[in-house]
């Protein structure tokens, strides 16, 4: 695949996210295949090895976050790839990751859990994106596209946010978004003032050694890293925070979902304006940072939130900490691979608009 | 008048942390001086394990990197893709390599990654207090194997040297000790030759080094080395199981 600007492709939110990567200098991946994210590793297996970099089909994804831990190490921009129990796996990597302040990309392609649970689409993995997911204070920063564009955009700015924060970077998608296919096109800058890897290992010639590690075994060393690390997040929370806001002006209600869920409550939002109900959407585009400021906000002049989701139940306890107690929050999500229809929403819309006081506890 | 036996450039002047008797310094001192007669200093790569060596870098003045537990070998090989011109290797201890790190020394092995491995076996966890390692002799009492280990329970001894020497993509597979100046010298040679298949771009290579944990054998250090010399090698013979230059 030759890719110049402004020529529009077809292709799954699975090429189209591996295209991203090598086009934002990705020269090192490392993948174990699980469905619903099989496309990534194919690709990657043709692309790398015509731009000159590594693809290793790896034993296991502990292995696979490991090389990739030592990629990042080297001063490699690196990548790998998995879905929702795959990404389990990968969790304690992704702590030293984060604990040794390494740039890279990870990409889940939620599937239905827990266990080995099914391979259609869900967005059961929130909790552990968002708040940790391996041991230890830390964070990775989260992005959930909603379309194969959005997808292929923000592998892009993956990369350059991991670099820029040295910390992972985990793509949240789905099933769906895995594997449906859109118009896309690769006219992405990548960043030109980054600072250099002075820190990678690349053998000390003519400067002194570097030491990649997470261990800090004498007493208060480790406090004094981790106040520093979060200092760091203070400083994602303050600047990256992404998010879509439509029509929350004059809403009653107001949705707040992402990913494919946002791209369902679109739908509604049409269907809604149809009924003269006015809705409006907040759509999270970080997961973390979350957007807290802007829901707090407009959930001072709404009636209430619904929020959506394809799980139990996990973001919403983030809207709810950002509203803080400002309007209702209400909840309708499917889970185990539970597609809402935009007519299930609604119908749920509805329901809400009949309570017209507003209740200041938070209800579901 | 010029010393003839002095501290090798790349072993930094500090107190070690390891026990009295502990084998793992020998082996350090060996891989420095290695490293300086094949003044590699500037291009070598070390990956220090979880276990008693976890703190490796602070004897050895060359770039390191941490790996967690069991995944030096894919470690070293995210950074050997990274920079292939530099020298890197893993020290590994026993539970590290052939209890949770048994996938990737196999898989690392297998692809015949070139990138040379110093596998440092004293048949117990150090660090963790003395528990049973997979390489702890049959009836050898460790915190774990109270009365002595029991194949029927606890599974036999695992020879990593045998099992990697039969998989097609490894080179260079050794087998030494460092009870005796002899051994300590014999050893030398081969992790200078792990090292030269390494720079010679001929593939993967592991030594395997017999060393000592007087602490958890509950012994003296005297007694340890001839610990090794009369029991370990019964299980564990020395010698070579694998060369490129032979097999060639
Ligand atoms: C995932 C994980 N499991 C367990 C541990 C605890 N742990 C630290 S060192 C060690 C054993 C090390 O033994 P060995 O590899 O034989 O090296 P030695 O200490 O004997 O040199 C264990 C189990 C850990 N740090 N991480």
């Amino acid at each position: 695949m030759s890719t110049n600007k402004d020529q529009k492709f077809l292709l799954t939110g699975n090429e189209a996210s591996a295209e991203a990567a090598i086009l934002a200098g990705c020269r090192y991946y490392y993948g174990y295949p699980i469905t619903p994210q099989n496309e990534i590793m194919t690709h990657m297996s043709i692309r790398m090895p015509q731009v000159g970099g590594t693809f290793i089909q790896v034993e296991s994804e502990l292995a696979a976050i490991y090389m990739v831990y030592g990629s990042a190490a080297a001063g490699g921009r690196t990548m790998t790839s998995s879905s929702s129990p795959g990404i389990s796996l990968k969790q304690e990597g992704i702590s030293y990751l984060a604990g040794s302040e390494l740039p890279c990309v990870i990409i889940n392609m939620q599937r239905g859990g827990p266990g080995l649970g099914d391979i259609s689409p869900a967005q059961s993995d929130y909790f552990q994106a968002v708040k940790g997911g391996g041991h230890g204070d830390y964070h990775t920063i989260v992005l959930a596209p909603s379309s194969v564009q959005e997808a292929a955009d923000l592998v892009f700015d993956a990369f350059d946010l991991a670099d820029c924060y040295t910390n992972p970077v985990m793509i949240l998608g789905d099933a769906q978004l895995g594997q449906m296919m859109e118009p896309v096109i690769f006219d992405k800058k990548q960043k030109t003032d980054l600072s250099a890897k002075t820190w990678a290992l690349t053998g000390a010639r003519g400067r002194k050694r570097n030491i990649v590690k997470s261990f800090y075994p004498v007493k208060g060393e480790l406090e004094v890293f981790n106040t520093k690390l979060q200092k760091k997040y203070r400083e994602v929370e303050a600047e990256e925070v992404r998010y879509e806001e439509i029509d929350t002006q004059n809403a009653d209600i107001v949705i707040v979902a992402y990913g494919t869920s946002a791209r369902i409550c679109r739908e509604v939002l049409r269907d809604a304006k149809k009924k003269n109900l006015k809705i409006g959407m907040i759509r999270p585009i970080t997961l973390w940072p979350f957007p807290s400021v802007i829901i707090g906000r407009v959930a001072e002049r709404v009636q209430s939130m619904l929020t959506v989701e394809m799980s139990a139940g996990q973001m919403i306890e983030d809207v709810r900490l950002s509203v803080n107690g400002k309007c209702p929050v209400h909840f309708y999500g499917r889970t185990g691979g539970g597609i809402p229809s935009p007519k299930e929403i609604l119908n749920k819309i509805i329901e809400l608009s009949t309570i017209k006081e507003k209740v200041t506890c938070a209800t579901s | 008048m010029e010393p003839t036996y002095k501290k090798p450039e790349t072993l930094i002047d500090t107190p070690t942390h390891y026990c009295p008797g502990c084998g793992h310094g020998i082996v350090h001192r060996l891989i420095a001086e290695i490293i300086d007669e094949l003044d590699i200093k500037e291009k070598t790569i070390g990956l220090a394990p979880v276990g008693c060596a976890v703190l490796a870098y602070n004897y050895l003045d060359i770039d390191m990197c941490e790996a967690a537990h069991g995944r030096p070998p894919a470690v070293a090989t995210g950074i050997k893709r990274v920079h292939p011109d530099n020298v890197v290797f893993s020290y590994q201890g026993d539970g590290d390599l052939a209890a949770i790190g048994t996938a990737e020394i196999i898989h690392t092995a297998n692809r015949g990654e070139n990138i040379t491995v110093i596998f440092v076996n004293n048949a117990v966890y150090g660090m963790t207090n003395g528990q049973m390692a997979p390489t702890t002799l049959l009836n050898q009492r460790t915190l774990t194997t109270p009365q002595g280990r029991d194949p029927i329970a606890d599974g036999y001894p695992l020879r990593m040297c045998e099992i990697l020497s039969i998989i097609d993509g490894s080179r260079f597979i050794a087998r030494t000790s460092i009870t005796s100046p002899k051994n300590i010298n014999k050893a030398k040679e081969m992790i200078k030759k792990g090292f030269q298949t390494q720079i010679e771009k001929r593939g993967f290579s592991l030594i395997e080094v017999l060393s000592t944990c007087p602490v958890y054998w509950h012994m003296t250090p005297c007694e340890s080395m001839k610990y090794i010399d009369d029991q370990m090698t019964k299980t564990f013979p020395l010698g070579i199981f694998k060369d490129w230059e032979i097999d060639n």
